[in-house]
């Protein structure tokens, strides 16, 4: 795109997209973290990860001040409103994704130790790993202002949300075999949910790309894992968004 | 009763004259059909085909020199007081081509009214300014006519409980802003349908500014309104329907909200988010 006649308001732009990319870094690389020291039992790693998090907050606030600077000081229109107020919408998803990390770090805390379940230690590392491919892909895809590829990442959550579904399915088996499993299971249920939530807001972050390069709402209905049954509700709830 | 859909009272009290909203066009009131203008052997316009709706504020947008203003003068055949300039295609207002040779432009004009960049009210009284023009349309048989026209049309512009002690006064002593709005007063004083606006602002500050926008937005409920101007946030604000004109031809026209949030041609994207070299 041509550069504005104004070019401090191209650094300004520029500078917010580098804003978001580095929160993208760091939100990722928390995921990461997060997932491993729930396999290890790291609780130092777990720490690190709940500590970091302060930072991505700070990043987000930085954000917002930056893009309310921005409107107040450009009037920006057309494709730059769309990208300003996207970024906002952005930082927000991303900060989150930083939040469900840490909460999966005080679950590690909370569990204290390694588990030794190899299915379940695959599975969850499995569900981390997947989770943060699709973070990766649709920061790739923010960066490079990709709408085919964000869009891939927004049709393919259901796999995300088939494994959640069925490590859920697993860990009711467990507690049912032995009540003394409930308490860990009960924190890695929750891990789970919140790696799982990191797909949702993957989904959330290529809609938004979708809006700020297209300037409309995705009108297609997702792709969902299979039929809603009982179980589905009680994992899922209604938390769909 | 609902909260959810206002929770912070920041929708404007008038909310069905906010510019959000009417997405749907409503009737035709102007169309042209290849309006073309010539000044001399330069061609400053090139075949608009545009319809313009009825009770709605209609932007036109454009770098200087796109033509916009040619265009704006082709409504009322204000470009018939340039020597040079001549017309081609059709204007049609109400299903009648205006450009025919049986229209007269003085009768054309009292339908069409026109507002300027700076404001010019005659060197007359506040009271002569707006009765002026009724008065040579023979609207009036009486002193009480025509001061019933005045106080109207000033109340109309907002401008009645300012002035009214001063009647007799000098309209060129107001204020720039109370000027504008007495020119605005002058043109409604013969009941146009249509009024025109070349850049009416760019003279006024912000609050005289802001006046003349809310007239604007009040004015809209019983007159066809087409406004030029500079300000892509003025145009944003009051109007309902945009048209981008850029090198003589209209490039895009459609709903405001959408020009300014996601424009169809990359020229419009490009003028409207500065980006123009």
């Amino acid at each position: 795109m041509v550069d504005h006649t104004v070019r401090a308001f191209d650094i300004e732009l520029q500078d917010l997209a580098r804003r978001i990319t580095e929160m993208g870094g760091i939100a990722e690389s928390m995921l990461g973290r997060a997932v491993e020291a729930l396999v290890k039992g790291d609780l130092r790693q777990a720490e690190e990860v709940i500590g970091t998090d302060a930072g991505l907050d700070e990043l987000e606030r930085e954000v917002n001040d930056k893009a309310i600077l921005l409107i107040a000081r450009r009037q920006p229109m057309a494709v730059d409103l769309r990208f300003i107020a996207s970024t906002m919408k952005l930082a927000g998803d991303i900060e989150r994704i930083g939040d469900l990390a840490k909460n999966i770090g005080k679950r590690v805390k909370a569990i204290g130790v390694p588990f030794h379940h190899p299915s379940l230690v695959t599975g969850v590392t499995h569900l981390g790993d997947m989770a943060q491919d699709r973070l990766r892909q649709v920061l790739d895809a923010y960066a490079r202002r990709d709408l085919d590829a964000a869009m891939e990442v927004w049709r393919h959550d259901d796999d995300i949300d088939a494994l959640h579904n069925s490590l859920f399915r697993e860990l009711l088996t467990y507690m049912m075999e032995d009540p003394r499993n409930i308490t860990f299971c009960t924190h890695l249920l929750f891990c789970a949910k919140n790696i799982e939530r990191v797909g949702d807001h993957c989904t959330n972050i290529a809609e938004i790309m979708h809006y700020m390069l297209t300037g409309g709402a995705v009108n297609q209905t997702r792709p969902r894992a299979g039929a809603v049954t009982e179980v589905d509700l009680a994992i899922n709830g209604d938390t769909e968004s | 009763m609902s909260l959810s859909s206002d929770p912070v009272g920041f929708r404007p009290p008038a909310a069905a004259h906010s510019s959000s909203g009417d997405s749907g066009a409503g009737a035709t009131k102007v169309s042209a059909r290849r309006c073309s203008v010539f000044y001399g052997a330069k061609q400053a316009l090139f075949d608009v085909d545009v319809d313009i709706p009825e009770r709605m504020v209609t932007a036109f947008i454009g770098p200087s020199g796109c033509g916009k203003t040619t265009f704006l003068r082709c409504i009322n055949r204000m470009n018939d007081t340039i020597p040079i300039a001549r017309v081609t295609g059709e204007i049609i207002i109400d299903g009648k081509n205006i450009n025919s040779d049986k229209v007269d432009p003085v009768a054309l004009r009292a339908r069409v009214g026109m507002v300027f960049q700076k404001p010019n009210p005659f060197p007359k009284t506040i009271f002569e300014n707006i009765a002026y023009a009724p008065r040579i349309h023979g609207m009036a048989t009486s002193r009480d006519d025509l001061a019933e026209i005045v106080e109207k049309s000033l109340r109309r512009a907002g401008l009645f409980e300012e002035v009214k002690d001063r009647l007799d006064q000098p309209g060129t002593g107001l204020s720039g802003g109370q000027q504008q709005r007495l020119c605005i007063a002058r043109a409604i004083a013969v009941n146009p349908e249509i009024i025109l606006m070349d850049e009416p602002c760019s003279a006024l500050d912000p609050i005289a500014t802001a006046k003349i926008e809310e007239l604007i937005d009040e004015l809209r409920e019983n007159y066809t309104i087409v406004i030029v101007t500079h300000s892509m946030q003025q145009a944003a604000r009051v109007s309902q329907r945009t048209a981008f004109f850029h090198l003589g031809k209209l490039v895009e026209f459609g709903p405001t909200d959408r020009i300014f949030t996601a424009p169809n041609d990359q020229r419009t994207q490009d003028y409207i988010t500065g980006r123009f070299g």
